[in-house]
Order: C-alpha cells, then structure tokens, then sequence
C-alpha cells in the first residue's frame, strides 16, 4: 500500500511521445511485428487462403507447405486461415475487457480517494476478498457460476482487473488531488463531482492508460488461458487459446502444428505487446 | 509481539471468512434454484436427489445458517457430495492431492534452484550475464504457461522422447520422471521475478559497509558473496518463494490440465465443465485457504529468520 506521502512525489523525468525521440530497436521490431498483427487481423478475410471453418478432411493434419502453408489441424481447418481469424477475437476481447475494467476501476479509485472514508474502507476491503483468490480462481468461480462463454469471461475478468486499476487510480489521484489546482477550482465554488469530471480525471489520463497498456498482455495471456481451459470462446470459434486446446490432442500423435502455430501466436504477441507496452508506459509516466 | 501476532491472525480469519463466504454464497448468485445448481442441472434430477440436496446444504434455513454448517462440516473434512457422482467430495480431492503437492513441490524446487541461481550469477557478474539473465527470464514469463507446456511437450516429450507426455507415473522415480515438465512449465514463468528480486536484494546488501569491511580485511570474493551478501539479501527472497509458491496452487489448475494430470487443479476444471458445484466449491475453498494461509505464513516467517525485522518491528 503506498502511503500518500511516498505518491505526493512529483512523477519522473515524463517523456513526450514523439516520433522524434530515440527508440531501441527490439521497441522498433516488436512495434512494428504488432502493427503487421494488427493489419492482418483487419483484413483477415481478404488475404485468408481458406475460410476458416472449410473442413476437408481429406487434408486432416497436413503439414507445412503444399496447400496450406502453416498445415491442417485435425478436421482439415487451414491453420493460417484459423489464426489469421482468430487474431480478431483474441485482440479485441482483451481491449474490451481492459476498457470495461477501466471505467469501473478509474471510477471507484477516484471516488476512494477523493472522498476518502468510508467509501475508500469499502473498497479497499472488496479488493482484499478479491486478492484472497490467487490468479485467476476469482474468475473461474464466477464461470463455475454463471457457465461458461466468451461473454462471462470477458465480465469476469474485467471484474477482476477493476481492483487493480481501482488501486492504482487512488494511488495517481491522491497526489493529484493535492495539488494547487483543485483548491483553486474550489474556491471558484466548483462541485467535487465537476472537478473531479472536467479536470482531475482527465489529468490522470496519461499515467492510466500507460498503466493500462502493460496490463494488456496480461489481459491477453488471461483469456487465453480460459479459452483454453474450456470456460472462454467455444467451437467453432477461431480463438487462439481454443485453438492450442484443440490441437493438443494431435502432439501425442506426433502432429506438432495444430497447437504450436495458434501457441507460437499468443506467446509472440504478448512478448511483443510486453516490449512495447513497457517503452509506452515509461513515455506516458505511468509508475510501476 | 505477541499483539502484532495476534492481529495477524484476526487478520486471517477474517480474509477467510469472507473469501468462504463468497464461495459459498455464489450459489445464490446462480440463475434459477440452488437445489437444482448444486444437483447439476435439471437432466436426470429426481426428486430423492433434490432432497438430499437440500437436506446436505440446509437449503431450507437461513442463509447465515446454512452458511456456517457448510463451513463447519468443511472444517471436519466434510466436503460435501458430488451429486453428479455421488461420491464424498472430500475421497475425490484427497486421493487427487499428492499429485497436486508433488506438482508444486517440484516446481517450487525448482524456480528456487533456478531463479535465485541465475540472480545470484545476475548480481555478480554484472554485465552481459546480468542482461542475459533479465532478458531471457522476462521473456520466459511472457509466455503463458499452457504454451510453454506444450512447447516442452513438443520438444522433448515428443521428438526427443526424453520425458513422458502425460500421467502421473508410479514411485518416486517414476513421479520426478512424469513431472519434470510439468513442473518446468510452472516454474518458468516464476524465473523472472524470483531472479529479478534476488539480483536486487543481493545488490542492495552488497552496497552496505560491512561488505566493503569484510572485502577490505582479507575475506576471499567467494566468502563475502556467500557469508556478507547472500545471507543478508534472504529476506525478501524467501519472501517471494513463498508468495510464487502460494500462487502456483492456482497455476496446477492449467498444468494439470495441459499434462492430463488427475490432481486437484484438473478436478476443478472438469468439475465445472461437468456442472458439478459441488465439487467446484470445494477445491476452491480449498486453494484459496491454502493461499491465504501460505501467503500470512511467509510472513510471520520472516521475523524468525532475520532479527533486524523482529528488531525493527518490536520499536515500531
């Protein structure tokens, strides 16, 4: 927990995000590997050789080459189509999750520090049930309860990185709303509701959406891993994580693709994300 | 001290108690009747079976009541029924938990060996190794642990055959043998913050003066690294083993179910794709009590290994 004292610091040596500014070249690499991910996921249907669902079991387990450049899975399915169309929902579910969790989570955090009380008790006290629960078993719980689906993970967890976001937020608006400015607003005769909407928060922007953008390979690994386990998307979706799920059964069969090309993927683009991610949040002054 | 103890523990209960709480309350949260939720779902649901639901969960009592009989009853190792199986769902999780501590025994054995070696070879040769060490280690934990089980599957279970690809085997041999790689899948996404808080912790103490004494009087590099550095830069190491090991109650939920392993984790996943809450919320009550009490365990360890702490704390 930080104290108000340690956060009142001013923010360290904020660098301004311009093309100008020297970056490494493994930021360069990543950066541009997420661009060309990103691109591809768009145009998906345009440059996908196969549909994704086009079943032809004829062609069960192809490898490299040939037909299909990145092989078969078990059904026949042309891998590089399935990832390819499945990079939509494993980019887009993890954003909307984030952006839902950030709503919730800036809201209350700044509710908790700038009324303080018994607001900032509730909250503080909620989070630490939810961090009674190690990785993701919070959200597992919530799938044991409401079944399992794309939807529900996508709520649960973002349910359960409200906490997070919620404990950073109070943590950023704390010094800031000790600075002159909101006395000043204040004394004008502004309403703490209108302060906090027209200036405070939007001040905290920067170092949010920096702190946002490291979580986002986390977010992405996370729903992952419950497609994988059954509890995200469902057949006959293209989502990574169900896609190495899928493929697993084909590796003891010695048919390493199915489940090597869509985990190769999620481990590329979160390493990626995580290079980037990192550069990003130093540029915004989001603190670690 | 004994006051800070005694709030600690307060402390602890309380944690569990709320966090029981919600596992068990989740059930009302549930679309539709908790009877029929906790029977499994309306196919095959008798009447017989509906009562005896009813009558095991006190369904028919306040829920502050019924919530402290579950309690109590899990308390004494009554876990409940698989209504699904009707099995006791304290037999299916005793007999599924050695290989679930095996599990995380082995992995935790090795994110120790592995992580605080390659801190301590970070720490000391600065430079390349040091790189070397930070990179390779947080490209490790950018991989989910699901991929990287299948990559060692693949590579060395597979095509090398070294290791076998799934089960648990038989006998202690047989054991380390079937969970090498489900062990190494665990643990190597633990590398990266072990070795990173062990680098820091080691240089951090080898910046205080009795090293620089120790160095100045004579005492071979080897001596003051083991005797001066590593043995004052333990504390938060051991604290953070113990925290990683705690979570990697919950990481056997996805490498069990990766290597096929019939442990606690893998219970729970097929217990909630089977619609069987029961035995959902009792691998979660579970895991989460194991959690809480490993996680206030490391702490009050703490104090007991280093004095500076218990000196600290006892003027504080």
């Amino acid at each position: 927990m930080t104290t108000p004292a340690a956060t009142a610091q001013p923010s360290p040596a904020v660098r301004p995000l311009t093309l100008r500014t020297k970056r490494p070249a493994g930021v360069l690499i990543a950066a541009g590997f997420l661009v060309l991910v990103v691109l591809a996921a768009a145009v998906a249907p345009l440059i996908a050789p196969y549909a994704p669902d086009t079943i032809d079991l004829s062609a069960s387990l192809a490898g490299t080459g040939g037909d299909h450049l990145l092989g078969t899975d078990a059904s026949g399915q042309d891998l590089l189509s399935r990832v390819l169309h499945g990079a939509r929902s494993s980019l887009v579910a993890p954003l909307l999750l984030l952006a839902l969790a950030a709503v919730l989570g800036v809201t209350l955090g700044t509710l908790a520090a700038w009324r303080g009380g018994w607001v900032d008790t509730l909250v503080s006290r909620v989070t630490d049930v939810m961090y009674a629960f190690p990785g993701l078993l919070f959200v597992v719980l919530i799938i044991a309860v409401f079944g399992a689906g794309m939807t529900t993970s996508v709520l649960a967890l973002a349910l359960a990185y409200t906490p997070t976001i919620a404990k950073y937020t109070r943590s950023v608006a704390l010094s800031e709303r000790a600075k002159p400015y909101v006395d000043a607003y204040r004394v004008l005769g502004m309403g703490g509701a209108r302060i906090c909407a027209r200036y405070l928060v939007p001040n905290l922007g920067r170092s949010v959406v920096g702190y946002l953008v490291v979580l986002f390979g986390e977010a992405l690994m996370s729903l992952a891993t419950l497609s994988y386990l059954g509890f995200g998307a469902q057949p006959p979706s293209s989502d990574w994580g169900l896609m190495v799920q899928e493929g697993q059964a084909a590796v003891v069969q010695g048919a390493l693709l199915p489940a090597l090309v869509p985990g190769t993927a999620i481990a590329a683009v979160v390493v990626a994300f995580n290079i980037v991610g990192v550069w990003v949040a130093d540029r915004l002054g989001a603190r670690r | 001290m004994f006051r800070r103890l005694f709030r600690r523990v307060a402390g602890l209960v309380a944690t569990l108690v709320a966090a029981s709480f919600v596992i068990f309350a989740a059930v009302y949260a549930a679309p539709g009747d908790p009877a029929v939720f906790l029977a499994g779902g309306r196919d095959k649901l008798t009447p017989e079976k509906l009562a005896a639901v009813r009558e095991q969960y006190h369904l028919d009592e306040p829920l502050v009541v019924q919530y402290g009989r579950w309690l109590w009853d899990c308390a004494h190792g009554d876990l409940g029924r698989s209504f699904k199986y009707t099995d006791q769902v304290a037999d299916l999780v005793t007999s599924r938990l050695p290989t679930t501590l095996a599990l995380v025994g082995y992995a935790t054995l090795l994110f120790v060996v592995l992580g605080v070696g390659a801190g301590i070879v970070a720490a000391v040769r600065r430079g390349w190794a040091d790189q070397a060490v930070v990179g390779g280690t947080t490209l490790a934990a950018s991989v989910p642990n699901f991929v990287a089980a299948i990559g060692l599957v693949s590579l060395f279970g597979v095509r090398l055959g070294w290791f076998p690809v799934t089960g648990a085997g038989n006998g202690f041999a047989g054991t380390v043998h079937h969970l090498t790689l489900p062990a190494l899948s665990m643990a190597l996404g633990a590398l990266a913050i072990i070795s990173r808080v062990t680098r820091q912790s080691m240089l951090d103490a080898a910046a205080s003066d009795h090293v620089e004494a120790a160095r100045a009087s004579g005492v071979p590099e080897r001596e003051v690294i083991r005797r001066h550095v590593l043995r004052n830069a333990l504390g938060p190491i051991i604290t953070m083993c113990g925290l990683v090991t705690a979570g990697m109650l919950a990481g056997t939920v996805v490498i069990e179910t990766a290597f096929g392993l019939s442990g606690v984790g893998s219970l729970l996943v097929n217990a909630i794709n089977t619609h069987d809450f029961p035995v959902a919320q009792a691998v979660l009550l579970l895991m989460v009590t194991g959690y809480i009490v490993v996680t206030n365990l490391v702490d009050l360890v703490h104090p007991l290994l280093d004095p500076r702490v218990r000196a600290e704390r006892s003027t504080a």
